[in-house]
């Protein structure tokens, strides 16, 4: 007979991968409140003086600011780009022809750092853009194919007669798509943009080429940190920008609701 | 409120495919009209041009007085009620109902008077705060009722709504939805493909094949007087037996098939034609075991029991037949029988191959 309980194995082994999980992130938050000038696990004495130490670095200062704005700007551009075009593959699936959906996939199957180089070449050495306008490019077009996947997954499931009948009790066909099908689809839209705006944050390989004098993100100042120095502000910069990550799925959270991870 | 809608010459496709063609139908006011065809006949593709989510390549569209063809969906004032109920996930039960009307813009305390007035009427007041995701089947489909009816179009349709109920609902509720049509007297297009379900609750029904439509009349006559094999074949008329006229005599006329002589009456089924089809139900066919009969010969074959009686399977030189025998004498495959004909139970079609 199977017991409603799980098996206490079960429980072992549930317990055992969520610590393999957690690990890096104990060892890094215990490396940034070590006492020490090094990095080391487990932390000697107790500090906060390398958290102090970020801000202490204008660099630092700098990029996270520069990381947020473009996380933050390429997501809302991706979900503008996104969300109409993930409707439309949708909505006229039997009158598109199939190759476009893929098409919105090709930057994940490139790559990142061929992608990243290709755009350097291409586009900020040809026309000469500013370095935060490439940033703002290579980082939209990184996170689009997470937008259109996650926003295509939550419409696959939508039944689009239910548009069809707020039009036919008189909405015209744009508001429908506000006042219906958006709500229907908000655990999605928040996935993506979450999604996005963690795979803009944290990327290095196409910010690596698109960086330049004076503007640069935040992963890759941590490696110019790390290539210099070995004292812990790189772990304490990691629990920042954690802490950054947790903070905006709050305010998302707050304003939006997070209630797809509850579905 | 009330108004008449009408088909002309309307054609339709999906990319080079036509599904529908020159179709011509009207509806009249406060009529309550059913299309009805298997599977593929382009019964949807008509509700969604009526409905404005198609555009037709040729044909025009009325209702009332006003041309439908080319006026966007949300300017055609046609209540839809779906066969997946379609009701918006994210709206309780009551702003389901008043979303028509929110659209039209009424103020929020008539528009709450109006929905709740329109849930009493399909006896779901109570469930006005309720999500649709916590509803059963048919109290959906009363919310997908009430929602479509509160905005008091001219114009109401239904495609397959009760499709997704049990048996027993879909009676209930067709009964339910033709009292609230009568009452409200709406103009209506209902699509189904259960034949009973058509004839029991439509002034009339338009029998579709293929994209065309194949006859359009009361169901009564539909029933009892198909005017082509295809409907004949689809309300029952199992049977179909070529007969020629060998002689006729004022109104009464004379015909033959495969040794069989057919009296019939001219004032009982209209003009004969030289050839024509004699359509029978496999109940109009009195099966005989008296060899001086005046009937087809037939072989049985195979003996299926039909509850109220036995069906036999018959071959005949007139064809593959089938007739139903009485209970109080089984008969054996193989037996030769005469097939007699009931002439109040025969109808008459066109041999000219008229589909
Ligand atoms: N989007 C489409 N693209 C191409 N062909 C279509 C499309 N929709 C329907 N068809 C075709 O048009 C024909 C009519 O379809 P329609 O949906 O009107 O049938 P129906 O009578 O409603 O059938 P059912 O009883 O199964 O609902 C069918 O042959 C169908 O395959
Ligand atoms: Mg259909």
């Amino acid at each position: 007979m199977m017991s409603d309980r799980p098996h206490f194995l079960l429980i072992v082994v549930a317990a055992l991968v969520y610590l393999f999980l957690m690990l890096p992130l104990v060892i890094v938050v215990g490396a940034a409140l070590s006492d020490t000038t090094y990095l080391t696990f487990p932390p000697q004495g107790l500090s906060l003086r390398w958290f102090e130490n970020i801000f202490e670095i204008s660099a630092f200062r700098r990029t996270i600011i520069t990381s947020l704005q473009i996380a933050l700007l390429g997501t809302l551009i991706a979900l503008l780009i996104g969300i109409p075009a993930a409707y439309a593959l949708n909505r006229f699936r039997v009158e598109l022809p199939k190759w476009l959906g893929t098409l919105f996939v090709l930057p994940i199957l490139v790559p990142e750092i061929v992608f990243g180089f290709a755009l350097l070449k291409s586009f900020t050495v040809g026309t000469g853009a500013p370095i935060f306008l490439s940033l703002l490019i290579g980082h939209t077009l990184i996170v689009l194919p997470y937008v259109v996947r996650v926003i295509s997954a939550s419409l696959a499931s939508f039944d689009f007669s239910i548009e069809e009948a707020a039009i036919s009790l008189g909405s015209a066909p744009v508001k429908t798509f506000f006042t219906i099908v958006l709500p229907n689809v908000r655990a999605g839209v928040i996935a993506a943009f979450i999604l996005a705006f963690i795979t803009s944050l944290n990327d290095v390989s196409v910010s690596l080429f698109l960086t330049g004098p004076g503007i640069s993100t935040l992963p890759i100042q941590i490696l110019a940190h790390v290539e210099q120095f070995f004292d812990p502000t790189v772990a304490s910069v990691s629990v920042l920008l954690m802490f950054l990550t947790v903070a905006v799925m709050a305010v998302v959270e707050r304003t939006l609701g997070l209630t797809f991870l509850a579905k | 409120m009330t108004q008449p809608l009408a088909l002309q010459a309307v054609s339709a496709h999906y990319g080079t495919t036509k599904v529908l063609e020159d179709l011509s139908l009207s509806v009249q006011a406060g009529e309550l009209v059913s299309l009805l065809g298997a599977s593929g006949c382009g019964k949807t593709t008509t509700l969604r041009l009526i409905a404005g989510f198609l555009t037709p390549t040729t044909g025009s569209i009325q209702l009332g007085g006003r041309d439908l063809t080319r006026l966007p969906t949300h300017r055609r004032d046609i209540g839809l009620v779906f066969q997946n109920y379609a009701l918006f996930p994210h709206l309780s039960v009551l702003d389901n109902v008043a979303f028509g009307l929110k659209q039209r813009g009424i103020g929020p305390a008539e528009r709450r008077k109006r929905a709740v007035a329109m849930l009493e009427r399909v006896g779901l007041a109570v469930l006005a705060d309720r999500a649709p995701g916590a509803l059963s089947g048919g109290q959906k489909q009363r919310v997908a009722l009430a929602r479509a009816l509160v905005i008091e179009p001219p114009l109401l349709m239904f495609d397959e709504p009760l499709s997704n109920l049990d048996a027993k609902l879909r009676v209930d509720m067709r009964v339910e939805i033709r009292q609230l049509q009568r009452s409200n007297g709406t103009t209506s297009v209902y699509v189904t493909h259960d034949q009973e379900e058509a004839f029991s609750i439509s002034d009339r029904v338009a029998i579709m094949n293929a994209g065309r439509l194949m006859q359009f009349d009361r169901p009564e006559v539909l029933y009892r007087r198909p005017a082509n094999t295809f409907v004949a074949r689809f309300v029952g008329f199992e049977n179909i037996i070529p007969f020629k006229v060998v002689a006729r005599d004022g109104d009464r006329v004379t015909a033959e098939t495969a040794g069989m002589i057919l009296r019939l009456s001219q004032a009982a089924y209209g003009a004969i034609p030289d050839s024509f089809l004699l359509a029978t139900r496999p109940d109009g066919l009195v099966v005989s075991t008296d060899p001086m009969a005046e009937g087809l010969s037939a072989q049985l074959g195979l003996r299926t029991y039909l509850g109220r009686a036995y069906q036999y399977q018959c071959d005949t030189q007139a064809g593959h037949l089938v007739a139903n025998g009485s209970l109080t004498t089984p008969l054996e495959a193989g037996t030769s029988v005469k097939l007699v004909p009931m002439p109040e139970q025969c109808t008459i079609l066109p041999a000219d191959g008229a589909r």
